[in-house]
């Protein structure tokens, strides 16, 4: 396996004079940009890593006067907070690489969806919005964005739920297909990235993609800003080329200590110690969004666990019975084991459970509860029967 | 309980009377009020011509849009497995002990609501709380305790 050790990057924050970069992406045609993106590897940077450039060529490809990108702002993965760093220092980028992502898909309305957390950063947020609005008007180009915000529910940040939040509904994901890239939001045709993703997208235009390549391995291009917290002498966030170990991680982010990393949130997995050396960071490896927990021996993974069943359990948003029923049935059944009420072998039964869940359940957050459950279980059976 | 009067005719003719405009109409009276009355509901479902039963339904599946009366002032503090590792039980014993209530509770005056929340996006500076929309982060007792005295001299 490809290994590219931990190197510190500076692409997501790099000062950059966006007009400029604007002016040369609006000279390209759709089918460039597309190019540009697909030629980079480039995948979504939200968790779900589908590739940009292919998001973008379908929403392209289909035809309607009206057509939105949509920027996932919703960062509600425990764990994760990179996002509003980058709103925070760098909205100029985010409105930019929409306004670039419009012109691939050939769409004229941008929206943001910033989840109620982070309600704080509008008014700064609204005076940078009015900036660009005058900057695309001064290069000559028809690109508009408005802001939507969350009102504290995780299962927003599911793209199709996302979309009936905006549209004014509770927040349930949809039947898939259609994708989005045929009917999104309105039920017309839509692009939606994350944060980051677009920022990157507008960092490939300014470098190009041959120079993006250079950083990260076949399978994750470029480098990803990660959320580091937990257990850590050095919690925050820090830009780093994809392809490194966990152990290469642990080294630089530890405190001399470390039991276990959660990487990728409550969905994502997590890794313990004996396996930081096989374990790559990246789509051939742990995927994530950015989330990095770190945890030493002190620490009790039963804990976690159930903060994590915890938080699903009152975050599914109700509406498929193996998600619903399958993560009270998890957070309780660990909770029986816990205190002798059910005997350690009922583990297994529950081990099984996730796995339907994986299978039934209607959306990634019902999919993907068997993540961390099963790394958890499955790494650290006795702490969660003694 | 509040009285809704023009609030939900001005916020219609500022969002708009279609369906979409009912999630930031519902946020600026909860913005203004701090949670939403029956009544209130009730008004928007007429202003933008839906049945109240949606409006509710909408209100409902989001934690932010209290239909429960809620305090001028609400106390969100973060739970997640960061915020728990890193002293968020002595925050919520200290914030129960100067407002005299317990999680979940509002004060006789109405000034407080204390709540536990989910992930707020600031792990890196643990234990953190969110009052109405501003977060509070690397709090210790003495620190949130400092920041109550001031917002109960607000
Ligand atoms: C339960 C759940 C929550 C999600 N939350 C987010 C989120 O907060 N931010 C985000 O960008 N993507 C989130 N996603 C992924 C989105 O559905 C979608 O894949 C992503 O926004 C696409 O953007 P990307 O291709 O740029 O990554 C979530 C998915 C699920 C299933
Ligand atoms: S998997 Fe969970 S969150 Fe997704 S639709 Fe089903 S109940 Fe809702």
């Amino acid at each position: 396996m490809e290994n590219k050790g931990l190197n510190k990057v500076d692409l997501i924050f790099e000062k950059i004079e966006p007009k400029e970069v604007l002016i040369k992406a609006f000279k390209m045609s759709s089918a460039e940009i597309i190019q540009n993106m697909l030629d980079s590897g480039l995948k979504g940077r939200g968790g779900a890593g589908f590739p940009t450039g292919l998001k973008w060529k379908y929403t392209a490809a289909e035809k309607s006067s009206e057509k939105y990108i949509v920027c996932n702002a919703d960062e509600g993965e425990p764990g994760t907070f990179k996002d509003r760093e980058i709103l925070e220092r760098v909205s100029d980028k985010v409105h930019g690489g929409m306004a670039i992502a419009g012109k691939a898909i050939g769409a004229k309305m941008g929206i943001v969806y910033l989840r109620g957390e982070y309600r704080y950063m509008l008014p700064k947020l609204m005076i940078e919005l009015d900036s660009f609005h005058k900057m695309i008007k001064e290069i000559g180009y028809d690109f508009n964005i408005e802001y939507r915000m969350g009102s504290g529910a995780y299962i927003c940040g599911e793209e199709s739920a996302l979309f009936e939040s905006i549209e004014g509904k509770r927040g349930e994901p949809r039947n898939k297909p259609p994708y989005p890239t045929v009917s999104g939001v309105f039920d017309k045709p839509t692009s939606i990235n994350n944060v980051e993703t677009l920022v990157t997208a507008m960092m490939i235009i300014q470098h190009g993609a041959k120079n993006f390549t250079q950083y990260g391995t076949k399978d994750s291009r470029g480098s990803k800003v990660f959320s580091v917290s937990g257990d850590t002498p050095t919690p925050g966030i820090f830009e780093l080329e994809l392809g490194m170990t966990v152990q290469q991680f642990v080294n630089v982010f530890g405190d001399g200590d470390t039991k276990a990393v959660q990487v990728g949130g409550a969905s994502g997995f997590c890794v313990p110690r004996k396996k930081f050396a096989e374990t790559i960071i990246g789509f051939e490896g742990v995927p994530t969004g950015g989330s990095m927990k770190l945890f030493n021996s002190s620490r009790s993974m039963y804990n976690l666990l159930h903060n994590y069943l915890d938080f699903f359990t009152e975050e599914s948003c109700g509406q498929c019975t193996p998600c619903r029923v399958g993560c009270q049935q998890l957070l309780k059944g660990v909770e029986k084991v816990k205190k002798g009420e059910a005997k350690s072998t009922y583990l297994n039964e529950l081990m099984k459970l996730a796995d339907s869940m994986k299978i039934a359940a209607k959306c990634g957050l019902g999919q993907s509860v068997g993540n961390a459950f099963k790394s958890i279980v499955g790494n650290f059976r006795e702490e969660i029967i003694y | 309980m509040y009285q809704v009067g023009n609030l939900v005719k001005e916020l219609s003719d500022k969002h708009g009377r279609m369906r979409e405009s009912l999630m930031p109409i519902l946020q600026e009276i909860v913005q203004k009020h701090n949670y939403l009355t029956d009544e209130a509901m009730v008004e928007v479902a007429r202003e933008l011509d839906i049945s109240a039963a949606e409006v509710y339904g909408t209100a409902s599946f989001y934690t932010f849009l209290d239909t429960q009366v809620k305090g001028k002032y609400v106390i969100r503090v973060c739970k997640t497995i960061t915020c728990s590792m890193k002293g968020k039980s002595d925050i919520i014993q200290t914030l129960e002990d100067m407002l005299k209530i317990k999680i979940g509770e509002t004060t006789t005056d109405k000034q407080f609501s204390l709540i536990e929340t989910n992930c707020i996006g600031w792990c890196h500076k643990a234990p953190a709380i969110l009052i109405n929309e501003m977060p509070y982060t690397e709090l210790t007792p003495e620190k949130v305790s400092t920041i109550i005295k001031d917002y109960m001299q607000k």
